[in-house]
């Protein structure tokens, strides 16, 4: 930094005569910051999990991720948790985004929505564990509504969630909390998505004789799919690296990857420092891996696009 | 027997009323533009006739069959919007295509019948690429072709032209009329450009506020406007106030000069009442026949447009626009100096104000007169 | 064309059921403290906590220090690269996009092994750097939320002709940046602001795994040893992000209406 202010004392002139120079200057300090805090931190990571504790190359780290079998169902049940919030948030979002930009509802509706979608996507982390044990936890507003039940035509329904199988510290339980901010997180990239539908598109389709299924069929799906399957594979990403809401809700309990590690970092539970670096190249990996195949995806599909 | 009618067509959105009765009877093969400035409806009632406005009240018949109802997909109309509208995911063979698939038309026709309309619009080599690869003239090349390929019964253009540049709006409306009359489809023109208008219909609506102003060809529509809005909205006429002398006679007064007109006046001996006339319908010089109306005043401004010059005359609260032929041996006027110019009785227009319309069978009448 | 709006309300209705319920629920039983009636107790007791005002206040200064920092970075970045740099755009772009791809739980491991204390850099040897770090990792975090407001903004006023008309007046480069560029970009600098804001308040991963007494981690320690507290706190924390949420709003709202003025 100190570089760009000694720029900065320069005379104007060489400072006209170099605006290559200055502004080359001008950037360093962002390309310093994110060197020293987000790329070398990572790479750190990653050339450890192919290190043994004495430095010298090797393979092991992975290979005992899959020799461990709780470590790799921390791994599969993070991405069962992950595809499914994801994939229930971009369909439920997806229905949300799709009544409040087309659905004809009152105007006052989408911007209602909207704002509360960007509460709602950042109302994430701890509280957000606390509002759903408040909600169905044991002793949770729904569940004991569920368990009391109501009279129906002189019939008495009721459902005992616990008694029924459902746990809030299990893999239902979390993605139902995660979809919390999922699902307006999707409504969030989804609307503007939505918006570029012209709707000449659909005017057109209804007169060369489709119907609105034609339209999304053969126009308005393949159109959005790039956006639906970034936001998908964003989202997925989003819970798959969450941790803080599991663990308020669940303590370490549940045994997801965020978890594993927080434990491994916190107390090198597995007497392996270099294995905690593989684990956290895996978690790279399938972040890094989802989001290449979206881009790969997208690349794909969006020929047609400028 | 008209192919397409429109009867009494009207459209409120909320407290608005859009279209206001709205009559039109359009032939087999016929070309017939709505021109207006935005807002005046027309398009609203393009898209009533599409069907993805449905009308307050009124009927539309194609070829004696009532659609009024018919969601837009049933109506058999093609029709090509403003902004291209191609769709971006499929090439330009699959976009024109699109409505044969729809219609479970088998591939093999479906390929030759592209072919064919790739062929006319003069894009055999085109069908592979994607719509972003195009221009705007052959994006909306292609989006006819798309319209046209199913035979619609009707072809609907929204402004198709207004998003292209100068020169290639010129040739592709040339193109669009030459295509339109070989396969001889019934079509409606929407535009707010009167040259495009008087260049390409057999018929011009021209709507104002909702209504019909007048209806006719674009000769009769540009020499003989029946209301002061299709006046000034068609062609750059001198509009002038003047007063009425001697309503017997035709005989008006402008800035003081005493003219004479051959349109009937209804209006009494004093009123106010609103002429029009042609820029070239008036000539620098004096009179040589009594015939002839003459005015003098002074040239405000001379514009040379090449092989038009364009001058300006004031005559007190009054200027005047004159074309003449540009002529080597005759220089224009010089500023400032005193000018007389003259002009047919026929050639000055007394209009009706544009607030009253006339009767909607007026301009039916009007077209059976011209049929 | 008269469309069936009975899918989109059922969409709605149970996309609104599905956020508010919660909510209600959670703020129903913040107010059960008092044994058989509905009281704010939970409240009073929360806020009276000295160590909720601590690390509230903590977690406070920590988000206006990042939007700083945050601000200093990015803005002559976008600033450059758009007036000079435009081939780094795409991978600026790229970098910027990193934190949402790399949990946070995975940076703050190698910050903890690289800048340990017998490394290099030895960040985490005391309290202090301590601090330092986990500042540098929430700038980290909110790189692609700040990057994303203030390049929209800065696309949307046309920098070169604004540099331009300013250096054809004499102005130097530094001067064009903070007495032009910036005041034209603060609503969307602004808006990034408030976002960063929302998301700092309540970051417990990294904080935690750096120790260091933030909000978020008083929320989880309350959690785990209270019953009607952590809901009371949990509808604090709402209200925290409801209102840099709607400020957001606000400012861009104005934005727009002011827009027409130029």
């Amino acid at each position: 930094m100190s570089a760009t202010i000694d720029q900065a004392s320069l005379p104007p002139i060489s400072v006209r005569s170099n605006p290559l120079t200055i502004a080359r200057l001008g950037v360093l300090p962002f390309f310093i910051f994110a060197g020293l805090f987000l790329i070398i931190p990572t790479l750190y990571l990653v050339v450890g999990a192919f290190q043994d504790q004495d430095g010298n190359l090797t393979l092991n780290n992975l290979a005992h991720i899959f020799s461990n079998e709780k470590i790799l169902e921390a791994y599969w049940i993070s991405i069962k948790i992950s595809l499914a919030s994801a994939i229930g948030g971009a369909v439920l979002g997806f229905f949300v985004a799709h009544a409040i930009v087309m659905g004809g509802l009152p105007g006052w509706l989408r911007p209602a929505i909207t704002t509360f979608s960007g509460v709602a996507s950042n109302f994430a982390g701890v509280p957000l564990a606390f509002a759903f044990i408040a909600t169905i936890g044991p002793q949770g507003l729904i569940t004991i509504f569920l368990r009391n039940g109501i009279d129906v035509g002189g019939e008495h329904l009721a459902l005992d969630l616990r008694a029924a199988g459902f746990n809030i510290l299990s893999f239902w339980g979390l993605t139902l909390t995660y979809l919390y901010f999922q699902i307006p997180l999707m409504v969030l990239i989804l609307t503007p998505a939505l918006d570029g539908l012209k709707r000449e598109w659909r005017e057109a389709t209804a007169t060369l004789g489709g119907s609105a299924v034609d339209f999304w069929r053969y126009v308005g799906l393949p159109v959005l799919w790039p956006s639906l399957m970034g936001a998908t594979l964003l989202l997925f990403a989003n819970s798959f690296g969450a941790i803080a809401t599991a663990y308020a809700l669940t303590g370490s309990s549940l045994n997801i990857i965020t978890i594993q590690l927080y434990a491994q970092i916190r107390g090198d539970v597995l007497h392996d420092q270099n294995l905690g670096y593989a684990l956290a190249l895996g978690m790279i990996i399938i972040t890094g891996g989802s989001n290449a195949i979206y881009i790969w995806l997208r690349h794909r599909s969006e020929r047609w696009l400028r | 027997m008209a192919y397409l009618e429109l009867k009494s067509i009207k459209k409120s959105f909320g407290l608005t009323q859009v279209v206001k009765s709205f009559d039109l009877a359009v032939d087999k093969g016929e070309f017939v533009s709505f021109l207006g400035p935005s807002g005046c409806g027309k398009t609203t009632v393009l898209r009533m006739i599409a069907g993805f406005e449905t009308a307050s009240s009124g009927t539309i018949e194609v070829d004696g069959q009532e659609i009024s109802h018919l969601p837009p997909a049933k109506r058999k109309i093609g029709m090509v919007f403003q902004a291209y509208a191609l769709f971006p995911n499929m090439t330009v063979a699959q976009n024109v295509g699109f409505g044969l698939k729809l219609a479970g038309i088998p591939a093999e026709e479906t390929r030759v019948r592209v072919a064919e309309m790739l062929e006319m619009i003069k894009l055999p080599h085109l069908g592979d690429r994607y719509p972003y690869q195009l221009s705007g003239g052959q994006q909306q090349r292609v989006a006819l072709a798309r319209a046209l390929a199913v035979r619609p019964k009707i072809l609907l253009l929204d402004e198709p032209l207004s998003a292209l540049d100068a020169k290639i709006r010129v040739s592709l409306r040339e193109e669009i009329r030459a295509l339109q009359r070989e396969m001889g489809i019934t079509t409606i023109f929407v535009t707010h450009d009167q040259e495009e208008a008087l260049s390409i219909s057999d018929r011009i609506v021209v709507m104002h506020e909702g209504i019909a102003d007048q209806i006719g060809t674009p000769f009769e529509i540009y020499n003989t406007p029946k209301t002061k809005f299709a006046a000034s909205f068609v062609g750059t006429l001198n509009l002038l106030e003047a007063t009425v002398v001697d309503p017997g006679l035709s005989r008006l007064s402008i800035d003081g000069h005493e003219v004479t007109s051959t349109s009937p006046i209804t209006a009494p001996v004093g009123a106010k009442c609103t002429v029009a006339l042609r820029p070239e319908a008036v000539v620098i010089g004096p009179a040589h026949s009594s015939d002839r109306n003459q005015m003098v005043g002074t040239a405000e401004e001379i514009s040379f447009l090449g092989a038009v010059v364009r001058v300006r005359v004031r005559f007190g609260d009054h200027a005047v626009s004159i074309d003449t032929f540009n002529d080597p041996n005759t220089p224009p006027p010089l500023r400032g100096t005193h000018v007389a110019v003259t002009f047919r009785r026929e050639d000055l227009l007394v209009l009706e104000s544009s607030g009253t319309n006339p009767p909607a069978g007026a301009a039916t009448a009007r077209r059976h007169e011209m049929a | 064309m008269k469309k069936s709006r009975f899918g989109p309300w059922i969409a709605v209705t149970i996309g609104i059921l599905y956020f508010l319920l919660p909510l209600l629920a959670t703020f129903e039983f913040s107010l059960k403290m008092k044994r058989g009636i509905y009281s704010f107790e939970a409240y009073r007791v929360v806020l009276a906590d000295p160590h909720f005002q601590a690390s509230f206040t903590y977690s406070t200064v920590m988000a206006l220090l990042t939007i700083v920092l945050g601000i200093l970075i990015i803005v002559p970045t976008v600033y450059w690269v758009q007036l000079r740099l435009p081939h780094l755009r795409p991978i600026i772009e790229f970098i910027t996009l990193l934190p949402l791809v790399i949990p946070a739980i995975v940076l703050v491991f190698g910050y903890l092994r690289m800048y340990n204390s017998s490394s290099w850099l030895p960040l985490t040897g005391s309290a202090e750097t301590t601090n330092i770090l986990l500042l540098f990792a929430y700038v980290t975090l909110a790189l692609p939320y700040i990057y994303r407001a203030v390049d929209t903004g800065m696309r949307a006023i046309d920098v070169r002709t604004l540099t331009e008309a300013a250096e054809s007046l004499g102005a130097s480069s530094w001067t064009i940046l903070i007495k032009i560029v910036l005041p034209n970009v603060r609503v969307a600098v602004l808006s990034g602001a408030f976002l960063t804001f929302a998301i700092v308040i309540g970051e417990f991963t990294i904080a935690s795994l750096l120790d260091r007494p933030v909000f978020g981690t008083y929320l989880q320690l309350m959690g785990a040893n209270r019953a009607y507290e952590p809901s009371a706190l949990a509808i604090i924390a709402f209200a925290v992000t409801w209102a840099a949420m709607v400020l957001m709003q606000v400012v861009g709202r104005d934005r727009r209406a002011a827009k027409p003025a130029h």
